[in-house]
């Protein structure tokens, strides 16, 4: 029998990443504040989670202005999203195979 | 982390998932006092309407019900009562609004969540937009002296507005759309009853909704 915990997806191992791809598989762009105090963590925990996800190709960043003030927004890209389902079809099995 | 999930950590890592993509999707500080102080403002201003529609009873010795010869004496009792009801109708909507909003802050508070972020913002567009054409249409209504339509109009817009906001809230709120979709629909046919279907609708439904929800969301967390 397959062993269901090779298809959990080790980028997804980290909380707040997964908490990211959660927000960004149903909001179209969120902005980096808006992340923060979604998830509630510091600015530089974000940013690194953030930077891992964009390495792996789950997530695109779009840096933009209002006014002055930079504003950095972040959204899913085809390969995140299929990335991220696999993980929960995967999460799915384990429980299914546990009961 | 750990690669080596055991179940409990599945079970947790599923919950954190649909957290927050309700967290980051719908706005779910909505409070249940909110809908019992908004219902309580809708009584008092179904209660005032009545006692001024009475006293314009009383002082015209007309029957809006029956119908008949609007006389001079008449016409402008009814301009008293035209007016005083926009007034009565203005000011229970502004306190229903306020109160409304009070709770809600509150409670967004001890959650933690900002009052003003993109779900607020989408759920406020969602809810605004038709009321905002709602009330339009009533006010031509009343333009037209359609005055029977305003009850069951307010009760429509709203019910739809209410089943539009419940894409961007805790869900539940579909239901109170509902229920004030009913009462309006009900109302068109029986229009001389405007007044106790809007306070069923704007008073009791509101005060069972907020009850409702305050036991399944407030209660356990104790966030009252």
């Amino acid at each position: 029998m397959k062993n269901p915990i090779e298809n959990l997806n080790k980028v997804f191992d980290s909380r707040i990443r997964l908490g990211v791809m959660s927000i960004l598989v149903v909001n179209e762009e969120v902005s980096f504040n808006d992340l923060k105090k979604m998830m509630e963590v510091t600015d530089g925990n974000l940013a690194s989670h953030l930077i891992h996800l964009e390495e792996n190709g789950y997530i695109k960043v779009h840096k933009g202005f209002i006014g002055r003030k930079t504003n950095t927004t972040y959204s899913i890209t085809k390969a995140g999203e299929k990335a991220f389902k696999e993980h929960i079809e995967a999460l799915e099995n384990m429980i299914r195979g546990v009961r | 982390m750990d690669t080596q999930h055991p179940p409990q950590g599945t079970i947790q890592d599923i919950r954190s998932i649909k957290r927050m993509m309700e967290r980051s999707s719908r706005f779910i500080s909505l409070s249940g006092w909110s809908g019992v102080a908004a219902g309580i403002c809708a009584l008092g201003g179904a209660y005032a309407a009545w006692s001024r529609l009475q006293e314009f009873r009383n002082n015209s010795g007309y029957r809006i019900e029956e119908g008949g010869e609007i006389t001079t004496h008449v016409y402008n009792h009814l301009q008293l009562l035209r007016t005083d009801l926009v007034w009565i109708a203005a000011i229970t909507f502004v306190a229903a609004l306020i109160s409304a909003f009070l709770f809600t802050w509150i409670r967004s508070r001890k959650n933690g969540t900002p009052i003003w972020d993109r779900t607020v913002q989408r759920l406020t567009w969602n809810t605004v937009l038709p009321m905002a054409v709602g009330g339009l249409f009533l006010l031509r209504s009343m333009e037209l002296d359609y005055y029977n339509l305003v009850a069951p109009g307010c009760l429509v817009f709203y019910g739809l507005a209410l089943v539009n906001a419940s894409k961007y809230t805790l869900g539940e709120i579909r239901y109170l759309g509902y229920g004030q979709l009913i009462l309006g629909i009900i109302n068109l046919w029986q229009l001389s009853y405007g007044l106790y279907f809007w306070a069923a609708g704007f008073g009791i439904l509101h005060i069972i909704y907020g009850i409702v929800m305050w036991y399944r969301h407030e209660r356990a967390s104790g966030t009252n």
